[in-house]
């Protein structure tokens, strides 16, 4: 496989003007003859859809979901960057990209991180433009704040609902084109199978979620803005329905699956509290301005908090870290509450907790000044738990919370298969291997609105396309698979739910490729998968017919792709023989305990390719060259 | 805890429906109501029996997707929460639940709790955005917007389009709804140049949708996850009556009013 990054030549800042300048384009008269397909509404998926049918392009997209409204970029809480310097504190699109690269730890693609940087202000504009209420000063000027441990303040926020505002922004540009009848917006209605037609995407197979009717849609290009892939550890922030089917199947068609092992971990969820878990809630990086994190000196200390004097507290991230304390990265804030639960000194039930506690700032700022910190998560905190945390201290535990890691994209964000392009959370491109935080809304709005709908038309324009329908084989042959698949989903008549598999699945990556990895656990990772997977397809339990509304089906064909994507993450971390942002090998560390990459060994994507079942998949690497952020270590001592 | 359930379970939308009960054992206090019903679902699962249909997706209160009626009530009996985030302690052992998808006739049921909700979406199309393409937007701050109008604005705009209210309304009105995004974009500066437009589109659309009339009950306010408050359905209609007069004329056209 060749990867051609088509990073444009010369100076940085003049890479994206360029590489524009550079692009065909299409006659407006022409782009009415054009249509794109777009799989997933959420921001990036919104955002593209709506650009493109303003432009003229026919646009179908598509959502499993019962409206676009409800893509889980909804439930973003913090905040989106923008390299505005509205603050006058220093800030500039060359310090949001040094600040991007540097967070990634040196794994992301230096020019196409400059460019999520300059774009970054547009998006602010935009997002103003259309009605979203953010955060306002009183003379009327946008408010902002610094966030995740940022040097300058940066972050626009509407509330602790920055997702859904800019996703009900993009979702009302989207409507607003359905009503023109420039977008065909197809819900509840989930892709299966991507055809490929002379090597080139040329459309989706896709199965009604209500009638079970399976269907083929031609286009002259093909999109997915569906994701990612954290449920394939069960227990995450993401959304129950959030899955990685349609990224999946188009690996299997291939498309290049990169740097799968990146994961992020998030500090401060609300724990685990039984086998009945079906998701985890993220309660806001921001507490930990105030709040105290500690657990019991001693282990298995099984007095309630109050019981325990100071003295036999034990505040590591203070003791261990004296100069950022309880405000280290996310990775290493994580990290931690891993090891001191290991130990055996995790607090509640399960002992998978850690105490977030802020009686000394209630005694500091008042339950008064508290509730106007924070009162809206301490109220969500007590709806989840039943715990007062105004009188109790919090627990918390890290979960997984964001996939840095998707199909390999070049600098037009087009995968390895020309006319797939891949947007938003779906795609590897900008986050390296640890995104930092605001950022993740500002990569999908990025894509959607301002990068994609110019690479497009070039791809359209440059692109000798042969007319096709949907009678081409290619069409038959995907629908003969995806029913196949259904079919025997439906036979196996097992003695186990699908929600089991789920669970072991999520609890194998969990506990041998999670917070933490070393070769023995990723080896182990992988021959448990192989054996789940092999008892999955002989004794699952999925009940129902194929032509109708089966929910249980539904997560069938999601958990089956779950189940190969989980080996290949595990691969992927067994591969990766050093540390590095979110992906931390137990081998390699400084004394410290802190990740120590090998820029001499592994200062690249890796690309993987799909060998077939069973096939050993093929690694091909992206060389990454650094020429404005040197690579260093971090330190937070 | 034990508790019995009588859930409505309807295989089709042409299927006539009934409640059929079911015996909810060992129920956990820290569970949520929809983990309560993923366990029933595993269990039915096992027995043969076709689990129970709910939408849900993000489970933290946020993407509207989850909701039915519990006893009667939409959303169960703690205010201000999605079913996701209502959890077990609420209830007491031997408790008897009532579980019955949003009845209303422009959300027809598709599947047990499962209901089609795309009336929303026509009534957004009917005008509830402001029309800017990508890339004319001016600098951001060029426009300032008073905090409080900001403020007003995003306590509209919280409406995550659940449609408890309509589900709690005896006229089954989409009035808290399409209130909530008139009023949204009615506070901004950048929502006046289709204002009027935008009310008269939109108070069309729900009534073709079969949506009922407001009459002031209140019902939906109670019910609410995110509190939007009646003002949203005053301040619509203060538009309303406004755009009457002033575009006369295609009101009579579109049959609005």
């Amino acid at each position: 496989m060749q990867l051609d990054s088509r990073i444009p030549s010369g100076p940085i800042e003049k890479a994206w003007d360029k590489a524009r300048f550079e692009m065909k384009l299409v006659n407006p008269a022409n782009k009415r003859k054009y249509s794109v397909i777009v799989v997933g509404s959420g921001l990036a998926g919104a955002s593209a859809s709506a650009s493109l049918a303003e432009l003229g392009y026919n646009v179908k997209c598509f959502c499993f979901q019962d409206s676009p409204r409800r893509a889980h970029s909804i439930a973003a809480q913090g905040g989106i960057n923008a390299a505005k310097n509205y603050q006058n504190d220093g800030d500039s699109i060359y310090r949001l990209f040094y600040d991007t690269v540097k967070g990634g730890d040196f794994r992301a693609r230096e020019a196409n991180v400059y460019r999520l940087a300059q774009i970054s202000v547009n998006i602010i504009d935009q997002c103003v433009a259309q009605g979203v209420p953010f955060a306002r000063e009183y003379g009327g000027t946008l408010a902002n704040r610094s966030f995740g441990g940022a040097q300058v303040s940066r972050t626009f926020y509407a509330r602790g609902q920055t997702g859904q505002q800019l996703l009900l922004g993009a979702y009302q540009a989207l409507e607003r084109q359905v009503a023109s009848g420039k977008v065909k917006m197809l819900a509840r209605t989930e892709m299966l199978g991507l055809a490929v037609i002379d090597g080139r995407a040329r459309g989706i197979v896709t199965r009604d979620l209500i009638t079970g009717k399976v269907e083929s849609h031609v286009a002259d290009a093909v999109v997915l803005a569906s994701g990612g892939y954290g449920n394939v550890y069960y227990l995450s922030t993401n959304a129950k329905g959030s899955n990685c089917t349609a990224i999946w199947r188009a690996h299997k068609r291939g498309a290049a699956f990169a740097n799968p092992c990146f994961t992020q971990i998030h500090p401060t969820c609300i724990p685990v509290s039984g086998e009945y878990q079906s998701k985890l809630t993220l309660m806001s990086e921001s507490l930990r301005n105030d709040g105290r994190i500690w657990v019991p000196k001693k282990k298995g200390d099984k007095r309630t908090p109050e019981q325990i004097p100071d003295a036999e507290r034990d505040y590591y991230l203070e003791r261990r870290y004296p100069s950022f304390g309880n405000l280290v990265p996310r990775d290493v804030a994580s990290r931690n509450a891993k090891a001191v639960c290991d130990e055996g000194r995790g607090v509640g039930e399960t002992g998978l907790g850690v105490y977030l506690d802020f009686s000394d700032a209630i005694q500091r700022l008042g339950a008064d000044g508290i509730r106007e910190r924070y009162g809206n998560l301490f109220e969500m905190y007590e709806r989840i738990t039943g715990e007062d945390p105004y009188r109790v201290p919090m627990r918390i535990f890290p979960a997984i919370h964001y996939t840095m890691g998707g199909l390999w994209v070049d600098y037009h964000l087009m995968s390895t298969i020309p006319g797939l392009f891949v947007i938003g959370e779906a795609n590897f491109s900008d986050h390296g291997a640890n995104r930092l935080g605001a950022s993740a809304l500002m990569q999908g709005l990025a894509d959607g609105y301002f990068i994609l709908p110019y690479t497009l038309g070039n791809y359209l324009a440059g692109a000798k396309l042969e007319k096709v329908d949907t009678a081409h084989a290619e069409f038959r042959s995907v629908e003969n698979e995806v029913n196949a698949m259904t079919r025997r989903l439906l036979s196996i008549r097992g003695k186990r739910t699908v929600s089991s598999f789920h669970r072991e699945l999520g609890k194998t990556l969990w506990e041998d490729c999670g917070m933490s990895r070393n070769r023995a656990s990723l080896e182990g990772a992988i021959r448990k998968i192989r054996v789940l997977r092999e008892e999955f397809w002989g004794n699952a339990d999925v009940l129902g017919g194929g032509e109708e509304l089966n929910q249980a089906l539904e997560h069938a064909g999601r958990v089956a792709d779950f189940l190969e994507l989980g080996e290949l993450l595990a691969i992927d971390a067994l591969q990766r023989d050093e540390s590095c942002g979110g992906h931390f090998r137990e081998e390699h560390q400084t004394p410290d305990g802190e990740a120590l990459r090998d820029d001499e060994r592994f200062c690249y994507a890796a690309a993987w390719e799909y060998a077939g079942a069973g096939g050993q998949p093929v690694l091909n690497k992206e060389p990454l060259k650094f020429e404005y952020v040197p690579p260093t270590q971090r330190s937070y001592k | 805890m034990n508790l019995t359930l009588h859930i409505w379970r309807q295989k089709n939308a042409s299927d006539p429906g009934r409640m059929v009960r079911y015996e909810a054992k060992n129920v956990n206090a820290d569970m949520s109501f929809l983990e309560m019903l993923d366990v029933l679902n595993e269990e039915l699962t096992l027995k043969g029996e076709d689990p129970v249909a709910f939408d849900s997706d993000c489970r933290e209160g946020i993407c509207g997707m989850c909701g039915f009626m519990i006893n009667g009530v939409a959303h169960g009996p703690q205010r201000g929460t999605t079913v996701c985030q209502l959890h077990m302690r609420r209830f007491k052992e031997g408790d008897q639940l009532h579980l019955e998808p949003w009845r209303a006739r422009a959300f027809p049921v598709i599947k047990d709790l499962v209901v089609d909700r795309s009336a929303f979406d026509r009534i957004i199309q009917a005008g509830g955005f402001i029309s800017v393409s990508t890339g004319s937007a001016p600098d951001g701050n060029a426009i300032l917007v008073p905090k409080p109008a900001a403020d007003l604005a995003m306590d509209a705009a919280a409406c995550i389009g659940c449609g408890a209210c309509v589900a709690a309304c005896p006229n089954a009105a989409a009035a808290l709804f399409t209130g909530a995004k008139i009023t949204h974009l009615a506070k901004l500066p950048q929502g006046q140049p289709e204002r009027y437009q935008r009310v008269l589109g939109m108070v069309a659309q729900a009534r073709q949708d079969l949506f009922g009339s407001c009459t002031n009950i209140g019902e939906c306010e109670a019910v609410c996850p995110k509190a939007i408050p009646l003002d949203v359905i005053a301040g619509m209609n203060r538009d309303f009556i406004k755009a009457s007069w002033e575009r006369r004329e295609e009101v009579i056209e579109k049959g609005a009013g």
